[in-house]
């Protein structure tokens, strides 16, 4: 495993991005900045009338380094350890996971927190555990 | 002019998840990975991120919450439900497996598509295969109860 170094300053302050683009989507939209809601409803058989904004917003999250990129010149580091079989079932139990629990770390963990639903509490919680349990047993085990 | 908006809230989202270091999935994967409070390895950051986040939303929501619409929209959409059925147990379950295998969660998966590396492609596909066999699966479980709501995975 990589050694990262401890980021308070940076991370508040990323932390406190990601919740002002929550605030502002409420504002603009009226909707919760879920990115598991706003991708999978990006398909059938979901229809409404929204397509195109959740659409821009997600092209926004994808543009966001290309942006950072031409603006600073550099990205900051991004480590991907696991291998090809492990990327496609974390990416199935993720994306499968996260709209079967109606939200991921935005939707339940950010905004849910944020309107102290209980339901987003016990998902958060869930969330966390199951995480920290698998990669203790990916680390730590055998 | 809602659609440009929406994109650059989604440029803001994506420039936090990569200040805040949740784009590097070796940072979220230190972060979850207690084990290394002992060792010394452990990286709180996430912590910061999520307080950061936490706070100006618990804000900034109660604030915007408090106007009569959105700006582009006639009415808020907020969850309604209160109540934890299986699936708001089983869900996060499921997706903490997964996150806790790769280290993306769906927001920093997305932006790191942006970064350009085959992985983040792999994992990004199949997360919305998963995404589409969750409301598939959600929506044929309905259809065969006596009721069967517009969204079945709505929150």
């Amino acid at each position: 495993m990589i050694i990262t170094p401890f980021t308070p300053i940076a991370s508040l302050l990323g932390g406190a991005l990601i919740g002002l683009a929550a605030v502002l989507l409420m504002w603009a939209t009226g909707r919760i900045a879920g990115v598991s809601g706003i991708a999978a409803r990006l398909f059938p058989p979901y229809e409404d009338q929204e397509f195109a904004g959740r659409l821009a917003f997600v092209a926004g999250l994808v543009a966001a380094p290309v942006l950072v990129r031409l603006v600073t010149g550099s990205l900051p580091a991004q480590t991907i350890a696991a291998a090809m079989p492990v990327l496609i079932v974390a990416g199935l139990l993720t994306g499968f996971g996260s709209v079967w629990g109606s939200g991921c770390t935005s939707g339940h963990g950010v905004c849910g927190l944020s309107r102290l639903s209980l339901r987003s509490l016990v998902a958060t919680i869930t969330f966390m555990s199951a995480g920290i349990a698998t990669v203790f047993v990916m680390r730590h085990w055998g | 002019m809602a659609i440009l908006i929406q994109f650059a809230i989604g440029l803001l989202f994506g420039i936090g998840l990569i200040v805040s270091g949740m784009s590097n999935p070796a940072k979220v994967l230190n972060f979850l990975d207690v084990a290394g409070i002992p060792a010394g390895t452990w990286d709180a950051s996430l912590a910061f991120v999520m307080a950061g986040a936490v706070a100006v939303t618990f804000i900034g929501f109660s604030r915007v919450l408090k106007l009569a619409r959105p700006f582009f929209a006639d009415r808020f959409y907020l969850p309604t439900r209160k109540d934890i059925d299986s699936r708001v147990i089983a869900g996060p379950a499921i997706f903490g497996i997964g996150w806790g295998l790769a280290g993306f969660c769906p927001g920093p998966a997305l932006t790191a598509l942006g970064f350009g590396s085959a992985s983040a492609f792999i994992f990004v596909a199949a997360m919305l295969a998963g995404m589409v066999l969750a409301r598939f699966v959600a929506q044929l479980l309905s259809s065969t109860r006596f009721v069967a709501p517009a969204d079945p995975l709505e929150t």
